[in-house]
């Protein structure tokens, strides 16, 4: 078990290692990149600062290998426009997103399920087509413009729901008006990962129930809810955290369109500013960043999987 | 006896191994729903490609109409805010999004079969590295990806294309990869080694055909995804720059005069969502003719 624990992790950090390479060299290597800075509109002093506080006439290799001493440390460099360390204005806005996310994981992964099940029971029936017909058109809206829509709707036309912000936070946070914010965000943020985990979970039950052992329990006359929800459903939904691990990545580029639609101030917004200012470090450091993220919570639930699944647990 | 054999070999290897090529067509017509998705989807690629062609307005045009007009037979979408035509400015913008779609897409394919083909194939340290590699770009939010390549390639339509590309070809990677695994084992890529064919040659010659089915059907799942990015990124303001419309882009225009002329933003949207809709249904039809748990049937 150790030696798979250990095996995962020094996989991890190799992904890391090239996830921090391919970055830096796409950001610096780029015809727009840091470098063109140096060939924009400015007198000679501004551009040999850039220069020198780029670092850029040092070769790429080398400033890949500071980059990377400094990174270990902790240190991402300085944003552009607004010379705070990366690391401190990606800390301040990293929070926003990890609730949207774990509230949006909570939510889609339990109502996913449910659907799931459903269209595995129904399967052929009028439940199951209209669940699957649901999710590929939930697969289809563009969610800024559902997100618009909603905004419309819920807070122009009814005036139920606050159309943008995170709600008052510190010494005037209070529930109601918290959940409230939430809520439009998270049901847009969902739609980009509910089909996913409803197609995971139908196809995870149909592969259980028709399995030796459910048979069994048929057979000897155990009644089929008794079948359904106590034998098949507990080993169907082992699989479904695995899912969760894939859908991480796809719920954070989710989480940027949410995030610009509703005024959410989280890691989302940041890189569109960053985009938008050309803040290169920033650029940089939001995507190492958020990588990590990644890597880390697949770190997590592949290790979580390997102790529920007795079958992971045995080979490794 | 020996024929008995023979035949048997051929249901066993030969069948699988060449797949009669009328499955796609019999397999799409079978199902309604891609058919219909599919009869629909050449039906708006001749009205926005053609179209433009024989309707008396062009996109940058401003119409003597005045600016927000409501519909009419002159304007079936009414105008925008500056007067121009709504109706050639969807199929103008049309043009832009579904061709950025399908070129990115082509692109996309090509970088995804050629990376997982040559991993599958020639195994060893290519596999190793190309594999991580793949791993590596899935590892990073898509989305983050396509923000850092377009603020260092820039928002030129041909950079979105490249950029959308460059993001999205992991998935096709891992298919061909696992395609190509699976068939480089079959006795007819053994037959043509040891004819003598290059290695290259029996990739290119023997494989990829059996491959191109899967890459298909990736393909048409990536043009929905490819669109729907795009006009994420136009809508951003970060994509394809106005004047040049496009669908994402004519809908954060709208979005300042949402309330006065609701009809300009919810139709770049419904026309999104529509052909999305139609190739993620494509999709799913040509995957499930493609399944071999279906061409039984």
């Amino acid at each position: 078990m150790l030696r798979y624990i250990l095996n995962r992790f020094g996989q991890s950090l190799v992904l890391m290692l090239m996830v921090t390479m391919i970055t830096f060299f796409l950001i610096n290597l780029a015809p727009g990149g840091p470098s063109s800075v140096v060939r924009m509109e400015a007198s000679q002093e501004e551009r040999q600062a850039i220069i020198d506080r780029l670092g850029l006439d040092q070769p790429v290799i080398v400033r890949y290998g500071e980059w990377l001493v400094n990174a270990v440390q902790g240190d991402l460099g300085t944003s552009f426009n607004t010379s705070e360390p990366v690391i401190q204005r990606i800390m301040s806005r990293l929070p926003y997103t990890i609730e949207l996310t774990v509230f949006t994981i909570l939510v889609s992964v339990s109502i996913g399920i449910i659907f799931g099940v459903i269209s595995a029971i129904k399967r052929g029936k009028a439940q199951d087509h209209v669940i699957n017909f649901t999710s590929v058109i939930g697969l289809s809206i563009p969610s800024f413009w559902l997100g618009l829509m909603f905004i419309l709707l819920f807070s122009v036309e009814l005036r139920w729901l606050p159309s943008s912000g995170v709600g008052p936070r510190g010494a005037d946070f209070e529930l109601m008006t918290y959940l409230r914010h939430l809520i439009m965000p998270v049901v847009i943020l969902s739609m980009t990962v509910l089909p996913n985990i409803v197609r995971f979970t139908r196809s995870s039950m149909l592969e259980v129930i028709s399995q030796n052992y459910i048979r069994t329990v048929r057979a000897k006359g155990a009644k089929e809810a008794v079948v359904l929800y106590i034998h098949a459903l507990r080993n169907a939904l082992i699989p479904v955290i695995t899912i969760i691990g894939v859908l991480i990545p796809r719920l954070l580029s989710g989480a940027v369109i949410t995030e610009a639609i509703f005024g959410w101030t989280g890691i989302g917004s940041l890189i569109i500013e960053a985009a938008n200012s050309r803040d290169y470090p920033l650029v940089m450091g939001i995507t190492v960043i958020i990588t990590f993220v990644v890597i880390v919570s697949n770190l997590l639930v592949d290790l979580i999987y390997s102790q529920i699944d007795p079958r992971v647990k045995n080979v490794a | 006896m020996e024929k008995i054999v023979s035949q048997q070999l051929d249901e066993q290897v030969v069948k699988p191994a060449r797949p009669p090529k009328y499955t796609f067509w019999t397999g799409l017509r079978q199902n309604k729903v891609a058919f219909g998705a599919f009869i629909f989807l050449v039906l708006i690629h001749l009205i926005v490609f053609i179209g433009p062609l024989f309707w008396s307005y062009s996109a940058s045009e401003m119409t003597t109409s005045g600016p927000l007009a409501s519909w009419s037979w002159q304007h079936p979408f009414g105008t925008d805010d500056i007067g121009r035509d709504v109706f050639a400015r969807m199929m103008y913008g049309g043009r832009i999004t579904l061709l950025v779609g399908l070129c990115a897409m082509l692109f996309s394919l090509l970088i995804g079969t050629v990376i997982g083909a040559c991993a599958g194939f020639f195994g060893k340290i290519t596999e190793a590295i190309l594999m991580r590699f793949t791993e590596a770009m899935m590892a990073i939010p898509n989305f983050f990806f396509v923000l850092v390549a377009l603020t260092v390639l820039g928002t030129t339509p041909v950079m979105v294309v490249v950029v959308i590309a460059l993001s999205g070809w992991m998935e096709v990677a891992r298919v061909v990869y696992g395609e190509t695994l699976r068939w480089k084992e079959y006795e007819f890529v053994e037959a043509a080694h040891s004819a003598g064919a290059k290695p290259l040659r029996v990739l290119v010659k023997y494989i990829i055909p059996q491959v191109l089915p899967s890459i298909i059907v990736s393909g048409t799942l990536m043009i929905a995804w490819a669109i729907l990015t795009e006009s994420a990124i136009s809508y951003l303001g970060l994509g394809i720059q106005p004047p040049t419309p496009t669908w994402g882009n004519l809908l954060q225009n709208a979005q300042q005069y949402l309330w006065t002329a609701p009809v300009l933003g919810v139709l770049p949207g419904a026309a999104i969502t529509i052909i999305v809709l139609a190739y993620n249904f494509l999709g799913d039809g040509l995957r499930d003719a493609l399944d071999p748990k279906f061409i039984k049937k």
